[in-house]
């Protein structure tokens, strides 16, 4: 017997491999003309395991002080080996995640996947997407340059614009009146230690719903009736395929962070000006763009108090598009699919229009 | 077939089972509320440690901008005020005019643009004329005007004392 079978043979004495793994061999994935886009959420999840590695090895050379932070960004760039390459790697593969899991979320709505049984595994993927967000948010603070204490300036003062918990909002993010040492501090351990854990700890949970109610076929592949019942093997056909496109992601990732490194600005000064054609990332720019949009004032409100409670009121009802389907009865499919391409227009055209006028 | 009711158990000589339940209900309370309480007073605690002291608020009434020769006319620099941003304009006739920095949008420090000769936050693109009134864009209210006094070769600039 060679080496590596006996190790397998000791453990499989003591765990049973074979039971371990009968709920992966076991699984199945249905095959019809809208399968790939399931791929998008294993593509995310792997460009997740990229940001861990790259942050972590991010992280043996930054110091998260407001003295130290933008010369030790400055070091890894400039300095240290490959430096350069795994700071645009992090950045890249953040801008790739975000992008793969907001795709992922409309390929769900338009298949109208979050139906029942599947509203958990919808809310807990709306929860996993809006800690992508913080993610993205937090981390963009901390190379401590001025693009990056503006964003977060801004950032920081629209929740703080909300009525009554507004002020205590704003306090609880900056650690302070104003975005500064304690604000890097706060957003440094959100980043590498609070947001990763409760990020783990929800992907298992959506992992463990998608597991238990598999793949959904989507209502008008199961109107064709006898096509439909294909499956494939999950183990190792459609990991196979799963491991090819994260190879794919992968080379097209190191392309764009080999071609396009991510810069360094200027750093942070608190008290300069804020530069001119200032504007936040990608996947915030349609709420800077609404910001920008809305009037001074509303019936007598501030507009920007108007707009922090209408993304948090947008932000609820897309969470709870699936209850709301249900409740709207025999319309609630035709609502369902009106909102969710108005979403995706509304959040693409904002997006667009301030990317080209910014 | 007959069925057997099954009746709770009244066995015990002392306790009738409805006096039994009642003192359990007065033991659930109990523990409950003590288990809560144990519970609120680590959340109390933490919650008001997330939000950090309040800073020592001191006002500020005056600082020093500039020197006399730091701006040509029609230029600007921003310069501390306490712990916020201020502006000092230079405008062209050789006047100098002052006021918070801080955008009454969303807190962005704003400019000074010189071909306009008015002040724009370029977080929103919100205008503001020299006098700090709102004009254009999503800020809501003026911009704080400061006053401005020359003394020797230093720009002093303080708050309105009208205000």
């Amino acid at each position: 017997m060679s080496g590596p079978e006996i190790v397998r043979q000791w453990i499989d004495e003591r765990v049973d491999l074979r039971e371990m793994f009968a709920p992966l061999m076991e699984k199945t994935v249905p095959r019809h003309r809208f399968s790939h886009w399931y791929l998008l959420g294993g593509v995310t999840l792997f460009l997740f395991g990229v940001q861990v590695c790259t942050g972590l090895l991010l992280l043996l050379y930054y110091r998260p002080s407001m003295n130290e932070a933008y010369e030790s960004v400055q070091y890894i760039t400039n300095r240290v080996a490959f430096g350069w390459l795994v700071r645009s790697v992090h950045a890249w593969s953040a801008d790739l995640m975000i992008f793969m899991a907001f795709a992922h979320m409309f390929s769900v709505a338009f298949l109208r996947a979050y139906r029942k049984p599947r509203e958990l595994t919808w809310m807990s993927g709306m929860v996993l997407l809006f800690l992508c967000l913080g993610f993205g948010f937090s981390g963009y603070l901390l190379p401590w340059n001025t693009l990056s204490f503006f964003a977060t300036k801004v950032g920081t003062e629209v929740p703080g614009r909300m009525p009554v918990i507004g002020h205590a909002t704003l306090l609880f993010m900056r650690g302070g009146e104003d975005v500064g040492a304690a604000t890097l501090a706060r957003f440094f351990s959100l980043h590498v230690v609070v947001l990763p854990a409760i990020t783990a700890s929800m992907i298992l949970l959506h992992l463990l719903l998608v597991q238990k109610f598999g793949m959904s076929v989507p209502p008008s592949v199961e109107k064709e009736g006898p096509r439909f019942g294909s499956k494939v093997k999950f183990f190792p056909n459609y990991f196979l395929r799963d491991v090819m496109t994260w190879s794919v992601a992968l080379m097209v990732l190191l392309v764009l962070a080999v071609t396009f490194p991510v810069e360094l600005g200027k750093k942070a000064d608190p008290f300069g000006s804020a530069p001119a054609g200032i504007r936040p990332e990608w996947y915030f720019l349609s709420q800077f763009q609404t910001l920008r949009l809305l009037p001074a004032t509303i019936l007598h409100i501030d507009g920007e108090v108007i707009g922090a409670l209408a993304f948090g009121l947008a932000g609820a009802l897309w969470v709870g598009l699936p209850l709301l389907e249900g409740r709207l009865g025999r319309n609630g499919s035709r609502w369902a699919r009106i909102s969710v391409l108005g979403a995706l227009v509304y959040l693409a055209s904002t997006t667009l229009y301030a990317y080209f006028t910014t | 077939m007959a069925t057997k009711v099954v009746s709770p158990p009244t066995s015990d000589p002392i306790q009738p089972f409805e006096k039994r339940k009642s003192r359990r209900k007065i033991l659930k309370v109990l523990m409950g509320g003590s288990l809560a309480g144990v519970w609120m007073s680590l959340v109390y605690p933490l919650v008001r440690y997330l939000i950090p002291p309040a800073e020592a608020n001191v006002t500020t009434n005056e600082a020093l901008a500039a020197s006399t020769g730091d701006l040509k006319p029609n230029t600007a620099k921003t310069f501390r005020f306490g712990s916020h941003p201020a502006l000092l304009v230079r405008l062209p006739n050789g006047e100098y005019k002052s006021l918070s920095a801080v955008c009454t949008h969303l807190g962005c420090t704003v400019q000074y643009q010189p071909e306009t000769q008015q002040i724009w936050c370029p977080c929103h693109n919100g205008r503001y004329d020299l006098d700090g009134r709102n004009i254009q864009g999503p800020p809501p209210r003026p911009l704080v005007a400061f006053d401005v006094n020359v003394r020797g070769e230093e720009i002093h600039v303080s708050r309105k004392q009208d205000a």
